[in-house]
C-alpha cells in the first residue's frame, strides 16, 4: 500500500488542517496512500490508540466493579484473603514495573532524537523488564498453588496457609473463593496483556534494528509505548486493591 | 493504485472500504434470511402448537418427527435474538452502509486504518460460523436467550442447552465484540483525521454524525460486556461462581455439593450485560435515524430542519443512553430507589428523541418531495419509530411495566424500533444508495410495491403483539395455551403468525428487484437525485481511492430548495 498514483494529479490542497507541509515529504515510503501526510497518519494513529485505550479502560473497568461489589458484600473475607498474598512479591514487580515505564519514554524519546542505541538498548530494557514481571508472576502463582490458594476442590485445606480467621470463620471460606478468582481472572488479564506488550516489543525491537524509526515517522515506536504505559497503570490500580487492602489489618505473614 | 489487483485481494482480503461495506451487505443479508426463518418458526409454534414445522421440521426435530420441542423453542428465540442483533442490525449499519459511506461522504481516499476493517470483517465470519454451530451441538444449542441470564446460563446442567451451545454463544459473542471495537476505532479515527478540507463538523452530514455516536458507544460500552461475559465463562469451565448464588439448586443439581463456589450475584450480570447492550439499542438505531435524515433531504429536497439540534439530540442520546440500563431490570430484584432512578433518566430520553420526531416532521412540512422509494421507506421509519418509541416510554415506567415485563409487549415494542425503525432506515438507504453502490437504480414500482406490503405487514405483526401483551401472554413460552386464560389469544396468533408468513414472501419483491437490477446494464450516474453531499462528486462505483481529485468542502451538507434554476447546491460548489 505504498504511495504514487495518488500524489499526482491532486488540484485542490491536501487534506487536513496540515496544509502544504504534506508536500514536502509526500513520498515517503513509510506514509500509506490514503494519507496526505506524515503528520496526518500519525495522529489518525495516536487517535486510533486513544480510542482502543479507552475501551481497554472500560473492560478492566468491569472487572473492577465485579471485585467493588464483592468487596463490599464480603468485606472481612476480602481483608483476610488479600493478607494471604505475597505483599513483597507484589511491591516488586511494582518497581520492575515503573522502571519499564521509564526505559520505554527513553526508548520513544530515543524515536524522537532519531537515536538508534538509545532505541535498542531501551528496547531491550524494556523486554527484560517485562519478562522479569512475569518470571515473578509465575513465582507467585507456583506458591498459591503449592499452598492450596488456587480456588478448587482442596482450596484452603492447608492448615499452615490459612489465616486464624477463616479457621474461625469456615463458612468465610466460599467468599475467599471468589477473592482469589477475582485474583487469578485479574493479575492472569494483566498478565496476557504483558505476554502481547512484550511480543510487541520485540516486534518493534526488530523495525528499530532496521532503522525504520525516525524522528519524522517513528509511529509504531510511540504507540506500543502508550500501550505499554497502559497496562503499567492498570497494574498500579491493581496492586493496593488487591495486594494491600488488608494490610491495615495486621497479621501480614 | 489502479494496478490489476488479483481476485482474492480485489474481493476477499480486501483493504478498499467499500468492498468490506459490500462484504458487510452480503454477510447480514445471509444471516438475515437465517434469522427470519427462527422467527418464522418461532411464530408457527405460537399459532400451531406441537404441529410438524414445515420444510425444516424433520432437519432440526428429527426425534419427534418436525415436531418442536419445548427445548428447541428455547434455542429458537436465543439464536433468532442474537443473530439479528449482533449478525443482522449491527453489521448491517456499521458494517455495510457505516463502512461504505463514512469516507465517502467526509471526502477521504479510505478509512484511517484499511487493515483493521479487514480484520473486523474476517473476525464477524468465525462469530457467525460459531453461532450457527452453536445451533447443531449435540446436547442442545443455547436456550438461555439472548441475554444469557445466569444461572441457566453458567451452570452447565441446569438445561440442555447449558452446556457446549452456551459455550460457544459465548466465544461467537466475543468474537462479535472484538470485530465491533475494532471497527469502532476506525470510524471514530477516521471521523476525526480524514475529513476533506473545509469539511468542519457542522458541515457533516447527519449519517456522519450518528456513526461517529454510534463508535463511541461501542468503544466505552461493549467491552463492560466483554469483562461480564469473561466471568460468566470462568463461572462456566473452572466453576468460579460469580454469578452462583449461595445455595442454589437447579435440575436437581447443587454447584456448591459438586464442589464449585457459589456466594455470587447472577443481578451482577445483568448489570454487566445491559450496561452494553441497552446502549446496543441507540447503536442499532443511530445510524438509521442519521441515514433517515439525509434520505428526508435528498429526497424532501428541503434542508434538514435544525441541523444543530439534531446533532446535539443525539449526543444527548448517547450519553443518557448509558445510565438508562436498569430499567431492563425492574423486576428483578433491583432496589425500588434505583428503579425510580432508571425510570426518570429513560424518560428523560424521550427528550431527544423527541426533538429528532419534530425536526423531522418540521423537514416534511413545505417540503416538495419525490415520492420515490427511499422517501416512502424514510417516512416509513419515522411513523414506525414513534410507535415504538411511545409504547417504549410507556414501559419504562415502572408501575407500567411490572405487569408487562416479559410479555408479548415488549416484543412489540422492540421489534417496533428495530424492524419498524432500523429495517425501514436499511430499505430506505439500500435505495438511496444502491446507485452509487453499483450504478444502477433499483427499479421504482418494485419497490414501492415492497414498501407498502412491508409497511403494512410490520403493523399486523409487530402492533398486534401489543395486544397479547396487554392480554397477558408471556414472552418465551413455547405454548401459552397450557394457561387456559390465553386460550382466547390463538386466533390473533394465529393471524399474526400468517401475517408474518406473507411479510417474510413479500420480500421476493426487494430480491427480485436487486438480483434484477444488478443484471442490467450500469447506467453509471454519478449523482442520479442531485444530492449535495461528496460521495455524489465521484463516479458510480467510485474508483479505488474514492475521489479523482480531492474535494474542498465549501458549505454544507443540506442546502436544497433554492429559487434559482436549480433547486440545490453542492458542498463542493463555490458560492
Amino acid at each position: 500500500m505504498s504511495t504514487s498514483a495518488h500524489a499526482a494529479p491532486v488540484a485542490a490542497p491536501h487534506h487536513g488542517a496540515h496544509g502544504d507541509s504534506g508536500h514536502g515529504h509526500a513520498h515517503h515510503p513509510g506514509l500509506a496512500h490514503h494519507f496526505d501526510d506524515l503528520e496526518q497518519q500519525k495522529d489518525s494513529a495516536v487517535y486510533g490508540m486513544w480510542a482502543f485505550l479507552v475501551q481497554e479502560v472500560m473492560f478492566f473497568g468491569g472487572l473492577f466493579i465485579a471485585y467493588i461489589v464483592y468487596r463490599n458484600l464480603y468485606p472481612d473475607a476480602f481483608a483476610h484473603a488479600s493478607n494471604l498474598l505475597n505483599v513483597p512479591l507484589g511491591a516488586t514487580n511494582t518497581a520492575i514495573l515503573l522502571a519499564s515505564s521509564l526505559t520505554m519514554a527513553l526508548a520513544v524519546r530515543g524515536g524522537a532524537t532519531g537515536s538508534k542505541p538509545t532505541q535498542l538498548i531501551m528496547l531491550v530494557l524494556t523486554i527484560v523488564f517485562g519478562l522479569a514481571f512475569l518470571v515473578v508472576k509465575y513465582f507467585e502463582y507456583a506458591e498459591k498453588f503449592e499452598h492450596h490458594l488456587v480456588p478448587g476442590p482442596t482450596f484452603m485445606s492447608d492448615p499452615a496457609h490459612v489465616s486464624p480467621f477463616f479457621q474461625a470463620h469456615p463458612e468465610e471460606i466460599p467468599h475467599a473463593k471468589i477473592f482469589f478468582f477475582l485474583y487469578f481472572a485479574m493479575t492472569g488479564v494483566h498478565a496476557a496483556h504483558m505476554i502481547v506488550g512484550a511480543g510487541l516489543m520485540a516486534w518493534i525491537f526488530l523495525r528499530a534494528k532496521k532503522g525504520e524509526f525516525v524522528p519524522e515517522h517513528h509511529d509504531a515506536l510511540e504507540m506500543s509505548g502508550l500501550y505499554w504505559h497502559f497496562v503499567d497503570i492498570v497494574w498500579i490500580f491493581l496492586f493496593p486493591m488487591i495486594y494491600l487492602l488488608g494490610y491495615h489489618f495486621g497479621g501480614h505473614h | 493504485m489502479n494496478a490489476p489487483q488479483s481476485f482474492w485481494r480485489r474481493w476477499v482480503f480486501s483493504l478498499d472500504h467499500k468492498v468490506i461495506g459490500l462484504q458487510f451487505l452480503v454477510y447480514s443479508a445471509f444471516f438475515l434470511v437465517a434469522g427470519g426463518a427462527l422467527a418464522l418458526a418461532i411464530r408457527w409454534q405460537l399459532a400451531w402448537p406441537w404441529s410438524k414445522v414445515p420444510i425444516v421440521g424433520e432437519a432440526l426435530y428429527p426425534a419427534t418427527g418436525g415436531v418442536m420441542t419445548p427445548e428447541g423453542y428455547t434455542v429458537l428465540f436465543t439464536l433468532h435474538g442474537t443473530i439479528m442483533i449482533f449478525f443482522v442490525v449491527v453489521p448491517l449499519l456499521l458494517g455495510a452502509f457505516g463502512n461504505f459511506l463514512l469516507p465517502l461522504m467526509i471526502g477521504a481516499r479510505d478509512m484511517a486504518f484499511p487493515r483493521l476493517n479487514l480484520a473486523s470483517f474476517w473476525l464477524m465470519v468465525p462469530a457467525g460460523a460459531i453461532a450457527l454451530a452453536s445451533f447443531f451441538v449435540a446436547s442442545g444449542g443455547p436456550a438461555s436467550g439472548w441475554t444469557a441470564y445466569p444461572p441457566l446460563a453458567t451452570i452447565a446442567r441446569a438445561a440442555p442447552g447449558s452446556g457446549l451451545g452456551q459455550t460457544l454463544w459465548l466465544l461467537s459473542l466475543f468474537l462479535a465484540g472484538v470485530s465491533s471495537t475494532i471497527g469502532a476505532i476506525n470510524y471514530a479515527a477516521t471521523v476525526i483525521q480524514l475529513r476533506a478540507p473545509g469539511m468542519t463538523w457542522t458541515r457533516l452530514p447527519l449519517t456522519v454524525w450518528s456513526l461517529f455516536f454510534s463508535s463511541i458507544i461501542q468503544l466505552v460500552a461493549l467491552p463492560v460486556l466483554t469483562a461480564g461475559a469473561v466471568l460468566q465463562l470462568a463461572d462456566r469451565m473452572v466453576g468460579t461462581g460469580f454469578y452462583t448464588p449461595a445455595n442454589l439448586v437447579v435440575n436437581q443439581f447443587s454447584p456448591e455439593g459438586a464442589g464449585h463456589a457459589a456466594g455470587g450475584l447472577p443481578l451482577l450480570w445483568q448489570h454487566l450485560f445491559w450496561f452494553y447492550s441497552h446502549p446496543a439499542v441507540y447503536v442499532m438505531v443511530l445510524p438509521a435515524m442519521g441515514m433517515v435524515s439525509d434520505v428526508l433531504a435528498v429526497h424532501g429536497r428541503k434542508p434538514v430542519f435544525g441541523y444543530k439540534p439534531m446533532v446535539l439530540s443525539m449526543g444527548v442520546i448517547v450519553v443518557l443512553g448509558m445510565f438508562v440500563w436498569g430499567h431492563h431490570m425492574f423486576v428483578s430484584g433491583l432496589d425500588p430507589a434505583a428503579g425510580t432512578a432508571f425510570m426518570l433518566s429513560t424518560i428523560l430520553i424521550a427528550l431527544p428523541s423527541s426533538v429528532k420526531v419534530f425536526n423531522w416532521l418540521a423537514t416534511l412540512w413545505g417540503s416538495r418531495p419525490r415520492y420515490d422509494t427511499a422517501f416512502l421507506n424514510a417516512v416509513g421509519f419515522v411513523a414506525l419509530f414513534v410507535i415504538g418509541g411511545l409504547s417504549g416510554l410507556w414501559l419504562a415506567s415502572t408501575p407500567v411495566d411490572v405487569p408487562l415485563h416479559d410479555t408479548a409487549l415488549v416484543v412489540g415494542h422492540f421489534h417496533f424500533v428495530v424492524f419498524g425503525g432500523s429495517m425501514f432506515a436499511v430499505f430506505a438507504a439500500l435505495h438511496h444508495w444502491f446507485p452509487k453502490m453499483t450504478g444502477r437504480r433499483l427499479d421504482e414500482r418494485l419497490g414501492k410495491l415492497h414498501f407498502v406490503g412491508t409497511f403494512v405487514l410490520t403493523a399486523c405483526v409487530f402492533l398486534l403483539m401489543h395486544q397479547l401483551g396487554m392480554a397477558g401472554q408471556p414472552r418465551r413460552v413455547a405454548d401459552p395455551y397450557v394457561y387456559p386464560g390465553l386460550a382466547h389469544l390463538k386466533p390473533l396468533n394465529v393471524f399474526i403468525t400468517k401475517s408474518a408468513l406473507l411479510l417474510a414472501a413479500w420480500q421476493v419483491f426487494l430480491v427480485v428487484n436487486v438480483v434484477k437490477t444488478l443484471l442490467a446494464r450500469p447506467a453509471g450516474e454519478k449523482n442520479p437525485w442531485d444530492a449535495t453531499t461528496l460521495e455524489w462528486e465521484t463516479p458510480s462505483p467510485p474508483p479505488h481511492g474514492n475521489f479523482d481529485l480531492d474535494p474542498v468542502v465549501l458549505r454544507g451538507p443540506y442546502e436544497y430548495g433554492g429559487s434559482g434554476e436549480r433547486d440545490h447546491v453542492r458542498q463542493v460548489e463555490p458560492a
